[in-house]
């Protein structure tokens, strides 16, 4: 499924929105993540509608504030308004963001049933950021945020996050 | 209050994540492997999360000046509806994993249909806690097969876990007033339709697991009117701790 990207936010406010990274991977910007689902300027307030990742994720408090204090340095108020409908699956994330995830080294997120052979133990299809070897293992489902999991490279031996596919 | 019978609707979904994620969070740095302490808070977190979404909803159909923390940890013992299923201990690693599984296919199912409420809110809840609470499932799933069907020991464990909590899966499906007032209103779901799914469903993987589930007569209800076992109050005492030494205290 391919989502448009930036339906609902005014142009003129993206450049500002580049500038806010996601507190847990700071090479993703929030538009990257695709978390903001509406961006639009309204009697001089930028009203802004941000979805969850997961929801008990802690750096939505975070990622609020700190849109607060990227427009406050272009002379900008901001309304912030958390929004869980339609549920944000890792396809928003973009092609751009999947890049950025994968140098930063972690593996981003495959198909939904490679995803899930991946994550029973079934199958060897995750690409070490590392080393590009597919030679890998689980190591376990839960890892260092709710949106990862541990794997391990065999080849070299490295062990690295693996961005969860959520459908 | 406007709407009594949603806003206690709400707390009574609300109470059953609030109270497990509670219990995990007990294990938070006492997991048994470094992997397993991971997954127990990384479960808690989102358990934790749909209680927040929950709350920040019941505190505004409360049509009064409440918050989200007011909810959560203002309220007395009797005023909690979680059922008594969530509030057992962590007696042990394999009991961790029986209470969590038992919980998570019936989380699921109940998920499953919620997300059809006519309430958009709640909707909106239910189908991303449906993402989670999948993994959940498949992560408790997976150790209940593994100790079940693992050594002499582990097996014993996990069978006097779910011997132990069996007793408490019947009132998951307990009708209280405010359920049949939400489910008339297409809002709330119809719990009884859901138990024999959840049964085939437990039954195969237990049964996978060699385990068996036991005969039972009696089983334990009053969870969802406030009438709770003896460990309640210890669970509460500590999750309100805060709140009550240094009352409004905010971070
Ligand atoms: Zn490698």
């Amino acid at each position: 499924m391919t989502i448009e990207l930036h339906p609902n936010i005014d142009a003129h406010l993206i450049e500002v929105l580049e500038t806010v990274s996601d507190p847990e991977i700071p090479v993703l910007t929030v538009l990257d993540l695709g978390v903001i689902r509406e961006a639009v300027e309204k009697e001089g307030v930028i009203q802004i509608k941000l979805t969850p990742t997961y929801s008990g994720c802690p750096a939505m408090d975070v990622i609020g504030d700190d849109l607060k204090s990227a427009f406050a340095k272009v002379g900008k108020k901001v309304n912030v308004d958390l929004v869980l409908a339609p549920a944000w699956t890792t396809d928003w994330i973009s092609e751009s963001g999947k890049r950025k995830m994968e140098a930063y080294g972690i593996a981003a997120p495959l198909e939904e049933t490679a995803d899930k052979e991946a994550l029973l133990g079934n199958k060897r299809i995750v690409k070490c950021p590392q080393c590009g070897s597919t030679n890998t293992h689980l190591v376990s489902q839960f890892g260092s945020t709710a949106c990862k999991a541990l794997f391990k490279c065999d080849d070299c031996l490295e062990p690295f996050d693996y961005f969860k596919c959520l459908k | 209050m406007a709407n009594q019978n949603l806003y206690n609707y709400i707390l009574g979904i609300a109470d059953n994540s609030l109270v497990l994620g509670q219990r995990l969070g007990e294990l938070c740095g006492h997991g048994p492997s470094l992997e397993t302490d991971i997954a127990g808070t990384n479960i808690s977190l989102d358990l934790i999360g749909q209680t927040r979404s929950y709350f920040q909803y019941a505190a505004k159909v409360s049509g009064k000046e409440l918050t989200e923390d007011d909810i959560a940890f203002l309220r007395l013992e009797r005023d909690y509806r979680n059922v008594l299923l969530v509030e057992q201990p962590n007696t042990h690693f394999g009991y961790v994993i029986a209470r969590q599984y038992l919980f998570d296919v019936f989380h699921l199912l109940f998920l499953n249909e919620l997300q059809y409420s006519k309430d958009e809110t709640l909707s909106a809840i239910a189908k991303k806690g449906i993402k989670e609470v999948s993994y959940h499932k498949r992560f408790s799933g997976d150790w209940i097969k593994r100790l079940g069907d693992g050594t002499e020991e582990s097996h014993e464990k996990m069978q006097e876990a779910v011997d132990d909590l069996w007793r408490y899966t019947d009132e998951l499906f307990e009708m209280s007033e405010d359920d049949q007032q939400m489910v008339s209103e297409g809002i709330g779901v119809d719990l009884p339709k859901l138990k024999e799914s959840y049964y085939d469903e437990v039954s195969e993987l237990l049964s996978e697991a060699t385990l068996e589930i036991p005969e039972r007569k009696y089983f334990s209800y009053g969870g969802k009117n406030g009438v709770h076992t003896e460990h309640m109050g210890y669970l509460l005492a500590d999750l309100q701790y805060m709140q009550r030494t240094y009352p409004n205290m905010q971070w």
